[in-house]
């Protein structure tokens, strides 16, 4: 019998357009911690493992996590791993520590400060360096470029995109239609927002979720893969790492969906990639588009689908992240009520 | 009264420089030659540009197949408002291009007056750079098939085995709320410290977050310019970016009433009298030349006094 | 609940200051395939890829994994990039093996590269951000001031580093991937070499290499009758700097030790630990890690040095393989540690091999001695 893992815990920073705080993300964690052990009633020294997702590029320096740990408070010295990538995927190795049995709870966190930097500039630098990255293809323009090839496919449209943005944002679609492209065919509207934020999510297993939480989150599945880095290897109008996700983690049912797609056509593209219907409510927290914290964004889809099984809004939620070009890797992480 | 924490640029530059193993390395020596080769993968497939291990079966590939300069886009983009390092600083397209006889397309950039010219399906070509030094910037660009050709000049032949890629980034550095205090006392000669309201120790910087208790530290202390060397270091290495020229003496100096020593210089002395536990005192720069920076201290320097007993700092190292 | 896991082959690159020959994705492949050759396994028997490497600025490339996907063999499979600082090589090995450990996976490959010559490691580890004093001087400039302190709390006498550089270079000498092999050095050459961040001499510090590590590790089912078994693994992580801080003898470092030998079973780890294979990138941190991890008293650590204990034939070889002093491609260098300390056990170290090895420690640390991972092997399965 392998062990049951649950959220049972959830906070993030205010998602805002530039925090005046440093690139180490302490001011923003030092309150999301404590939000989080005030809701679950528990203390940093409760926590088993700590495990948290962030980028040095993003801080244009090296070892810029390292100075996180200071929000913590870790002395005693804390059981500890760090991920460059964005906190889902702490969240995932540390759902495999609790499962080793090894620790019964763990505090997983990411953060980011995108406005330090030039966000779609600084991403260029996830290209093949030899290749592609030293033309600087910025992040807005590769997704334009995967944008289009579902419109030339008849998979999405402007007007779908457009519907996608109203729905997220407020607005009239067909009026949305009237605004300049920002990376023909994307406008402003397509775009995920540059955001600063932070993100904390607290697992536990068991008996101990079920004392910390009356409703905890149940992960029934948790999978990620990835995709060639090659862009023209790829077929841009689907995501076969996402395909191979979802079907491993067993969508089944699931009644809403959290899904981390910074572009307008992603959102509809990984709708098709999952195999979500018309009934399964979207995005309810507004998704990415309504704030995208680099490297805390996909751990908040985790947290956001959670909090609607905490507060009985759904029985079975499902909750994406994304990292890389276009939608190169994916993670779905499936929760449940019991 | 609101204070902004401070902030200010900071430009992070180096130019790489890679290595590009067998097979990016014919690539690229191809290029130099104004010829475009792609390599063929496990499933048939030829891939431009050329991958070193198959993307479906991770097989290292090495089969070269040589394909036109010109092709079609199968999709594309507007750059209105190119960013710095993009192949243009006027607007241009960026599209994914399948030369003729490759299978997968080439990411580059396409030069036309407006997106208006642009169309998926349509006929380009590429644009030599004039004088091609083994890099996929060669390519100067695409362009539509219908432009006129223009005369190269002749290239000269050169096996290609690195490229160099400049990679400068600018952020803003910014300080926490806490330690922008301490800068804007420095910026008045004066030294203030922070104490944690859990712990009680006296940090200088103050922090976001006392690094034990993870709450900010509040209540303030200033601190005087006199201290005690803990530890330290001679420095006699030069290296890219160093600002300081070598030999020097870096040593955590903490200062009395703090809890915490930091890293200065220590002149005034020859680099070999330095010791653990001299007494040293801040030597500042003349007031004109203060700013928010620590740097408004020139270095420390030796008091005379006695050396600490090694009892007064034996907790700090 | 937790399954045991097992070393099923190591692979390691040819290290050098500049590998001019290959890609990043090429020296990662030489590893792996080493290590894959070493496993008995081809891609269909990888279930998922583990890859960790210091810091994205040494390469200029953001996440590299992600364009390296494909040379990794991760295309449709999980993929995780751990970034622990210098410890990112062991933390990398132990995530891995956590992903056997959980019950999720049956085969997992785990890599660890730093291709340091794409640019300088002095130059990003010393960029000095506005307001600050400019006095950082990379690795060693943060390091050497500790040494110091190290030698004023232990009476050490001043040769002790001197002769931990000529035991890992004579060492380095056995190993044919190590980096720097010079078995002509000597205890007075090695003295008589350039102070670079005094109190920390050239020879006595390690090389900037360009390299790889790979490990394939599986469950029980995967295991083969000469496997190496993960008995316990640990990692700590403390603050870079706060009142009090002990940097000569991190409790985090302390900690994890604790934690490691009680879950091997271990209580006497200097007579139960045949081998160890610990992250000494500058000479004196052979003896301040041998007190850290209990394998001497506190300020005692230089005489097991001294008695030549830590040579290949004595008490408690430490760093066959000639060590981080030999070879250091930095990301790599923990994940080294943690491959050379498997190779042991299984009987598979060549001329560097120590004879009987049961169980064998691999040991890393990163950042400002802050961040420790570690495991146990042996052969026997736990």
């Amino acid at each position: 019998m392998s062990t049951e893992v649950a959220v049972v815990g959830f906070a993030q920073a205010p998602h805002v357009r530039a925090t005046e705080g440093t690139t180490n993300g302490v001011e923003m964690l030092v309150p999301v911690f404590a939000e989080l052990f005030a809701e679950t009633g528990m203390t940093k020294e409760d926590i088993g493992f700590w495990c948290s997702g962030s980028s040095d590029y993003l801080a244009a320096r090296a070892f810029s996590f390292i100075a996180a740990v200071d929000a913590i408070g870790a002395i005693p010295p804390i059981n500890e791993s760090h991920v460059e990538m964005d906190g889902a995927w702490a969240l995932y190795e540390a759902w495999l520590k609790i499962r080793t049995g090894e620790v019964d709870t763990a505090l997983v966190y990411g953060f980011g400060k995108s406005s330090a930097g030039d966000l779609r500039r600084t991403l260029a630098l996830q290209l093949d360096p030899y290749t592609v990255a030293p033309l600087w293809p910025d992040s807005v323009s590769v997704a334009a470029l995967q944008a289009r090839l579902g419109i030339d496919a008849g998979l999405w449209s402007e007007l779908a995109m457009a519907e996608v943005a109203a729905r997220a944002g407020g607005g009239d679609a067909v009026d949305l239609l009237g605004q300049p492209y920002i990376a023909d065919p994307l406008r402003r509207h397509d775009c995920a927002p540059i955001t600063d934020g932070a993100s904390a999510v607290i697992l536990a297993s068991g008996d101990r979720a079920r004392e910390l939480r009356e409703r905890p989150a149940w992960i029934t599945g948790i999978e990620h893969r990835i995709d060639s880095g090659s862009l023209g290897a790829r077929d841009l109008t689907t995501s076969p790492s996402t395909v191979a996700s979802a079907r491993a983690a067993g969508v089944d049912g699931v009644e809403a969906a959290e899904l981390h797609a910074p572009f307008t056509h992603q959102e509809i593209l990984l709708r098709q990639a999952i195999g979500l219907d018309d009934t399964v409510s979207v995005n309810p927290s507004g998704g990415p588009l309504a704030g995208n914290p680099m490297f805390a964004a996909g751990l908040s889809r985790i947290g956001e689908a959670a909090r609607l099984v905490f507060d009985g809004l759904y029985g079975r939620v499902l909750a994406h992240a994304t990292s890389g070009p276009a939608l190169q890797q994916n993670l779905v992480c499936v929760m449940e009520a019991r | 009264m609101v204070t902004v924490p401070l902030s200010a640029p900071l430009r992070v530059g180096f130019d790489y420089t890679r290595s590009l193993g067998p097979v990016l390395g014919h690539f690229m020596t191809e290029l130099r030659s104004r010829r475009i080769v792609g390599v063929r993968g496990s499933d048939g497939r030829v891939h431009v540009p050329p991958v070193e291990y198959d993307p479906v079966t991770a097989a290292p590939l090495g089969e070269f197949v040589e394909v036109a300069a010109e092709g079609t886009v199968v999709t594309w983009s507007w750059m209105p408002k190119p960013l710095a390092g993009q192949p243009f600083d006027r607007p241009f397209a960026w599209a994914m291009v399948r030369l003729d006889g490759a299978d997968t397309p080439l990411l580059h950039a396409v030069d036309v007056p407006d997106s208006s010219a642009m169309s998926t399906g349509m006929r380009v070509r590429v644009r030599w750079t004039a004088e091609p030094v083994g890099g996929i910037t060669d390519i100067a660009c695409f362009e539509p098939i219908s432009n006129p050709t223009t005369d190269l000049p002749p290239v000269i032949a050169a096996d290609v085995s690195m490229v160099t890629t400049p990679i400068h980034l600018d952020v803003v550095h910014s300080v926490s709320p806490e330690e922008s205090k301490y800068l804007r006392a420095l910026a008045h000669g004066k030294l203030l410290g922070q104490r944690c309201p859990k712990c009680h120790k006296v940090y200088i910087p103050p922090r976001g977050a006392c690094p034990v208790d993870g709450v900010p530290t509040t209540d303030e202390v200033e601190l005087p310019d006199i201290g005690t060397v803990t530890t330290f270091c001679v420095v006699n290495v030069p290296f890219l970016g160093q600002r300081i020229k070598p030999p020097y003496v870096a040593a955590y100096v903490l200062l009395d009433g703090a809890d915490i020593a930091f890293l200065h210089l220590v002149l005034g002395c020859a680099a070999d009298e330095v010791r653990m536990g001299m007494r040293v005192r801040a030597v500042w720069k003349p007031p004109e030349d203060w700013g928010t920076t620590l740097e408004n201290i020139d270095h420390f320097a030796p008091t005379g006094e006695p050396d600490a007993a090694y009892e007064t700092y034996e907790g700090h190292l | 609940m937790k399954q045991p896991a097992a070393v099923l082959g190591v692979g390691q690159t040819h290290h050098r200051a500049k590998r001019l020959d290959v890609s990043m994705a090429g020296l990662c492949r030489e590893a792996i395939d080493r290590a894959m050759a070493d496993a008995g396994v081809d891609w269909d028997g990888i279930d998922a890829v583990v890859v960790g490497k210091a810091p994205d600025l040494f390469e200029g490339v953001m996440m590299p994994e992600l364009f390296l996907a494909d040379a990794l063999g991760a295309v449709g499979k999980p993929l995780l990039r751990v970034h622990t600082a210098g410890s990112v090589g062991g933390s990398t090995a132990n995530v891995a093996a956590s992903l056997i450990h959980s019950g999720v996976h049956r085969r997992v490959l785990a890599v660890a590269f730093e291709k340091q010559s794409e640019s300088n490691a002095m130059w990003a580890l010393s960029i000095a951000p506005p307001f600050s004093m400019p006095v950082g001087a990379g690795a060693g400039g943060y390091f050497a001031p500790h040494v110091r302190s190290y030698i004023r709390r232990s009476g050490a006498p001043e040769h002790i580093g001197s002769l931990v550089a000529v035991k890992d270079r004579h060492n380095g000498a056995r190993n044919p991937y190590a980096h720097l092999r010079q078995p002509d050095i000597t205890l007075e050459s090695v003295r008589a070499s350039t102070m670079l961040w005094d109190p920390i001499r050239y020879d006595e510090t390690c090389p900037s290499s360009d390299g790889a590590c790979a490990i394939v590790l599986g469950d029980s089912s995967a295991a083969h009758k000469d496997s190496a078994w993960i008995q316990a693994t640990a990692m700590r992580t403390e603050p870079t700097t706060f009142a009090g801080r002990d940097q000569v003898n991190p409790r985090a470092g302390r900690d994890a030790a604790h934690a490691l030998w009680r879950e091997a079973g271990i209580s006497d780890p200097l007579q139960e630990i045949d081998a160890a294979e610990i992250y000494v990138p500058f000479s004196w941190f052979e003896p301040m890690w041998l007190e850290n991890l209990g394998f001497a008293a506190e300020g005692q650590g230089w005489k097991l040095t001294e008695s030549g204990a830590t040579a290949m034939d004595g008490q408690l070889p430490v760093n066959a393989s000639g060590g981080v002093l030999s070879s250091n491609p930095i990301g790599a260098s923990g994940m080294l540690r943690f491959a050379e300390a498997a190779l042991q056990v299984m009987g598979r170290a060549g001329d560097h091999q120590v004879d009987g090895v049961r169980r064998a420690l691999g040991h890393a640390y990163g950042g400002g001695s802050q961040y420790f991972s570690m495991w146990v092997v042996g052969n026997e399965k736990p």
